[in-house]
């Protein structure tokens, strides 16, 4: 079955370049588009059950073709599979099969349906080869490859210039990350001559001393690769303007699978993150810090999905925290959870905004609860997750991560973080519920979603519930890190109600101000949300987007327009003109006249004479 | 250089030449025919080139195994002025002969899309272009380096009339502005080329301008670094690199598509051609003390290049500018003086010569469509014409270096190879990849996107109108797409075929013969630079 492993990309490839390539009947398109990703989901599946029986220290090696060989720079393509690849390709293409299914509802009456699902598909296939690749180079491939896919899918509808600028904008602000990470593989390369990634690891650590300058620079131009795709701090900008894509593209690229990129990274080479204790620990403030600013400014949307959005920074600020730990399973953990939870959200978002004639403004919803039940139950279910409420699968994961962050002991203000973050989630989700759900309803009639929709939503609600209880065959991965601490790790039973009590402050918050005084503070939400600075200051994501205007964007734009008819030329054009001059001058004294002439040349001669004579 | 070397001795290096300017004659005349005849017979020139020149890789020897074979494959040699020495020398190896392809698939290609495009004089018209293409055929297989400056002028005075007599509005200034760079500094090459062959004289005995002789010349490092300036100049004027690029935006937007596309996809290559053959191995001891400064000149002329196309509102000026960042990367890598770094070299010269050909090629389209190269005036094509749409997308992404086509293959290895060799120039190059993405996102966004201005609604429907690529741009557009994926996932071939050339400049020009590094500061520096 494994050397089957090739066609999990290929599959979803194929599915994309028949998409491209004719125009085909709706039903042949949600045949090949969906049923593409269904197979590699099939194919993932029985490699799993493969996998799992070889147990969970197996790693298998698919060498495809030889790219590049030229003296001591060998680049394979190349597949590899270990516990953590089997992880992310059965989330790529187990959620990425469910969401497919559902688009096929959500995106019917589009007249670009087939152009979304080839977007859709070669996606996935980019994505897989991301998570599967043997070489950074590869890696670097597919991590190029998604983000293209997300441009385009952020750009579906471009007759709006604004998908298009957003779309531009989160290209162009990951490839800020791309650039440090690339620059981070020559130097790898530079010091280890492979990037081959086993190799990489195994060399790393005869190579670089421990906590040396080098190997710090190494993890931080990679971060700087994860910190962009993953929407972290300072990258973070791009996602929000994100949500400007169909539905569905937010459930899969900008919530479950490519802004986890990032995350997978950084555990992909962990063996190099740990050699650098200070970078580890720049993982985690970054983590942190993204998780605070990311959650407070969730608190204080207005649209469902830029809710949903800065939610998604906040949660992978978590799994950066966790992996900034040393947590590194807690953090894969908390992406396979999230995953689910996430891509539920989304998509029940998706259904309510159909369902109300594509309005995304919570404050022009309200009293859905009994209008869309199963949107209501979708919601309840994932935020319940999404704010770690026990019995979830996002309490699980989202408990292994504030368990690490408690043992370290070295900085407290982790935990801290962590939980104060645990406070603003629980508020921003059941903020987003009460105000939507609950309260009267708005007159407007409901829409009802496709039948193609609901599958997917059911399933994604039982696994955001049960998701919890899934063994992830990741011990043979991070051997090494677990071995290193003391497991099992448990939080103080004092430490550890604080943990669970801690969302439970943040929905009850919520519960006042938009379940029992709901008229008063949306109207504060509304007419304030403009006027009162704080109130700005958070609903723009901490201002981070005027800050790079100003420092960045403006000054660049403002320099190309300046030289727009390139300094350098003036200079050939400035001896254009001179020698131009030069030549009427030069004209002026050929007027034709011999008197003109004769009178030059005695001028000239008695010149000369005097200086000739005055010089003896 | 010796017979044994040699893989094969061929009457046919010089003779493709000679059939291509017959062919040009005969396009001319062929004019008063038919009005068809000169087009048919351009192609038809073209095709039994690319046919003899297909014929000369050595068909016995597996591409694996090219590297441990002679370098030189097709050989021919005769007197023509010898009093001087002046040799009609023609030899191919795997990079002249990859160069050699990359011409001719071009000036086929030229010939297919300037078919409705061109309808003035259009026998003069193909006349110009195969001698422009013979020039640039000479220009990649001549050793003798009298012949090779005779090429050298042979393809610059028929491109001067393709720009002038069928280019836009500001033909005149950008034709003479071209003539006049390339002119003043192939003077420099030519005197450059004349003090070699005195040097030689006064070594050897002899005048000679044979490539393999002038390899064996010790010349004194003042007088080289002088002499090496003059190719180096010559070639930077033509690669183009900063500070000498200015000619190139407007020859680039004035000029026909089909004279844009010989200019982009192959013109500017004869300059990265001309350093890697003549100046590295020519010039050793030289090279050490200029590959710092020209790897800076090559970097910052990577995000020059770029900062200056984003800026741009005029479509064909902006893919202009792309060129002078993407050939900052081909400066950088050969200077870089490794293998990695001048393979990657070499391949930008191919990808670039694919996408940028192929976005000339769009943006002629367009103009041709539109009457207007403003980008103020275009946008939402993705809705009227999706086939142009899909193919400027294509390319555009091509040219910011996706993962998967030629043009990330070659900048990679151009920044992994010269990173070793200085840091801050390959750091300065990369950020030239950021600014790629800007410029080439931004150009989708203003054309390909957003809402279609008012002016294309045709009066009658009240519908809007630009015709969608026609059957033979989408197949040139399909096929060089291809190439580039081709390239992108597969470069392998390419470096076999490059790899002797490139190992025998690397070997030549490394192997500098011993110099004092404290002389020839100071040398340098009485010099004056």
């Amino acid at each position: 079955m494994l050397d089957l492993l090739w066609l999990v990309p290929t599959l979803p490839l194929l599915g994309s370049l028949i998409l491209m390539s004719t125009p085909l009947s709706r039903r042949w398109v949600i045949t090949v588009g969906v049923g593409s990703v269904g197979l590699a989901a099939l194919l993932v599946a029985s490699i799993l059950q493969t996998y799992l029986i070889m147990g969970t220290d197996f790693t298998y090696q698919q060498t495809l073709w030889h790219w590049i060989t030229l003296d001591s720079l060998q680049i394979d393509f190349g597949l590899y599979l270990d516990g953590l690849s089997v992880v992310m390709m059965s989330v790529v293409t187990g959620v990425g099969f469910l969401i497919h299914w559902y688009s096929a509802g959500y995106m019917e009456g589009d007249e670009s349906y087939q152009r979304f699902f080839c977007y859709m598909n070669l996606f996935v296939a980019a994505m897989l080869i991301l998570v599967l690749g043997d070489s950074l180079i590869f890696l670097y491939l597919g991590w190029e490859g998604v983000g293209l896919c997300s441009y385009f899918l952020i750009g579906f509808w471009h007759q709006n210039k604004e998908n298009v600028i957003a779309a531009r904008k989160a290209f162009v602000v990951t490839r800020v990350g791309d650039t440090a990470m690339i620059i981070g593989l020559f130097l790898l390369f530079l010091q280890l001559g492979d990037l081959n990634i086993a190799n990489i690891v195994t060399n790393a650590s005869s190579t670089f001393e421990p906590g040396s300058l080098l190997v710090a620079i190494c993890c931080l131009l990679l971060l700087g690769g994860a910190v962009g795709k993953s929407a972290q701090l300072p990258l973070q900008t791009w996602l929000p303007d994100a949500m400007a894509g169909p539905t569905p593209v937010s459930a899969l690229i900008h919530a479950a699978t490519m802004v986890t990129a990032g995350v997978y990274l950084i555990a992909r080479m962990h063996p190099l993150f740990l050699m650098s204790p200070q970078v580890m620990h720049v993982v985690a403030v970054v983590g942190m810090l993204t998780l605070l600013i990311a959650g407070a400014t969730a608190l204080f949307q207005s649209d469902i999905k830029r809710i949903l959005a800065f939610s998604t920074i906040s949660q992978i600020g978590y799994m950066f925290l966790g992996l900034g730990v040393g947590a590194w399973s807690a953090s894969v953990f908390h992406l396979v959870t999230h995953a689910f939870f996430k891509a539920l959200l989304f998509m029940a978002a998706g259904a309510v905004i159909l369902a109300m004639h594509h309005e995304q403004n919570i404050f022009k919803m309200g009293g859905l609860r009994k209008k869309l039940p199963l949107e209501f139950w979708s919601f309840l279910i994932g935020s319940a997750a999404l704010s770690a409420l026990p019995f979830t699968s996002g309490f699980m994961s989202k408990e292994m991560i504030l368990a690490a962050t408690w043992f370290e002991t070295d900085a407290p203000y982790l935990w801290w973080g962590g939980l104060l973050g645990a406070v603003f989630t629980g508020a921003y989700s059941f903020r987003l519920i009460f105000i939507v759900f609950f309260g009267p309803s708005t007159n407007t009639s409901v829409e009802p979603i496709s039948f193609l929709m609901k599958p997917a939503l059911l399933i994604l609600c039982v696994l955001s519930l049960v998701g919890g209880y899934f063994v992830l065959p990741l011990d043979g991965v991070f051997e090494t890190a677990i071995a290193s601490s003391d497991e099992p790790h448990h939080l103080p039973v004092a430490m550890e109600i604080i943990a669970i009590a801690a969302p439970f402050v943040g929905l009850l918050t919520a519960a006042q101000l938009y379940l029992f005084r709901r008229g008063t503070s949306i109207n504060q939400d509304k007419e304030q949300g403009r006027s009162n600075a704080m109130q700005e200051f958070f609903f723009s994501g901490w201002k981070f987007d005027q800050l790079y205007e100003n420092l960045i964007v403006k000054p660049f734009g403002w320099s190309a327009r300046v030289n727009k008819n390139d300094v350098i030329d003036d200079i050939y054009v400035g001896i254009m003109n001179v020698s131009r001059g030069l030549h009427h001058v030069l004209t002026v004294l050929q007027t034709g006249y011999i008197r003109w002439y004769v009178a030059c040349l005695t001028a000239g001669t008695t010149v000369l004479l005097v200086l000739v004579l005055s010089g003896h | 250089m010796t017979e044994d070397t040699i893989l094969g001795s061929q009457v046919t290096l010089f003779s493709t030449v000679i059939l291509l300017l017959v062919g040009g004659l005969l396009a001319w005349v062929s004019e008063s025919l038919h009005r068809h005849a000169p087009k048919v017979i351009a192609i038809v020139t073209q095709i039994i080139a690319l046919y003899i020149i297909l014929g000369w890789y050595p068909a016995s020897i597996p591409i694996e195994d090219l590297v441990s074979s002679s370098q030189w494959w097709a050989f021919y040699q005769q007197d023509w002025i010898p009093r001087f020495g002046i040799q009609l020398l023609f030899a191919v190896d795997g990079l002249s002969w990859l160069l050699l392809i990359l011409t001719v698939l071009l000036g086929i290609i030229c010939v297919i899309i300037s078919w409705t495009e061109i309808t003035k004089r259009s026998g003069f018209f193909h006349f110009n272009l195969l001698w422009t293409v013979a020039g640039i055929i000479g220009v990649f297989t001549a050793l003798d380096l009298f012949l090779f400056f005779a090429f050298w002028e042979i393809m610059l005075i028929p491109m001067y009339f393709l720009i002038a007599i069928w280019g836009h509005e500001n033909r005149g200034y950008a034709a003479l502005k071209f003539f006049l760079f390339t002119q003043i500094s192939g003077l420099l090459m030519l005197i450059s080329i004349v003090v070699l062959a005195i040097l030689y004289q006064q070594q050897f005995g002899v005048f000679s301008f044979n490539y393999f002789d002038l390899l064996k010349l010790n010349i004194p490092l003042d007088l080289a670094t002088w002499v090496c300036l003059g190719f180096l100049i010559a070639f930077m004027v033509k690669l183009p690199a900063l500070p000498f690029h200015t000619w190139l935006p407007d020859a680039h937007t004035e000029a026909p598509t089909a004279g844009s596309v010989i200019l982009a996809a192959v013109l500017l290559k004869t300059g990265a051609y001309g350093i890697i053959r003549f100046v590295l191995p020519i010039f050793p001891e030289v090279i050490p003390l200029i590959a710092p400064t020209v790897m800076m000149i090559g970097a910052v002329g990577v995000i020059y290049g770029a900062i200056l196309a984003f800026a741009q509102t005029d479509l064909k000026r902006l893919v202009a500018y792309t060129s002078v960042s993407h050939m900052g990367f081909v400066l950088l890598g050969v200077f870089a003086l490794n293998e990695r770094a001048m393979q990657g070299a070499v391949m930008q010269l191919f990808a670039h010569g694919f996408s940028t050909a192929a976005l000339f090629i769009l943006v002629g389209g367009l103009q041709e469509r539109l009457h207007t190269r403003d980008m103020r005036k275009m946008g939402g094509f993705w809705q009227l014409a999706p086939k142009l749409a899909v193919a400027t997308l294509f390319f555009a992404i091509a040219s910011l270096g996706l993962p998967g086509l030629g043009n990330f293959v070659a900048e990679l290895l151009v920044l992994i190879g010269s990173f070793p060799v200085d840091p801050v120039a390959t750091i300065i190059a990369s950020i030239g990849l950021v600014l790629a993405a800007v410029y080439s996102l931004t150009m989708a966004q203003r054309v390909l996107f957003g809402d279609v201005p008012d002016y294309l609604k045709s009066n009658t429907k009240g519908k809007f109108f630009l015709p969608d690529l026609y059957p033979r741009e989408k197949w040139v557009m399909f096929s060089m797409a291809i190439a580039l994926i081709w390239l992108g996932l597969f470069p392998q071939p390419v470096f076999h075929l490059s790899q002797n050339a490139v190992n025998q400049v690397l070997s030549a020009a490394t192997n500098a013969k011993t110099t004092d590094i404290a002389s020839t500061s100071f040398l340098i520096q009485g010099a004056g630079l």
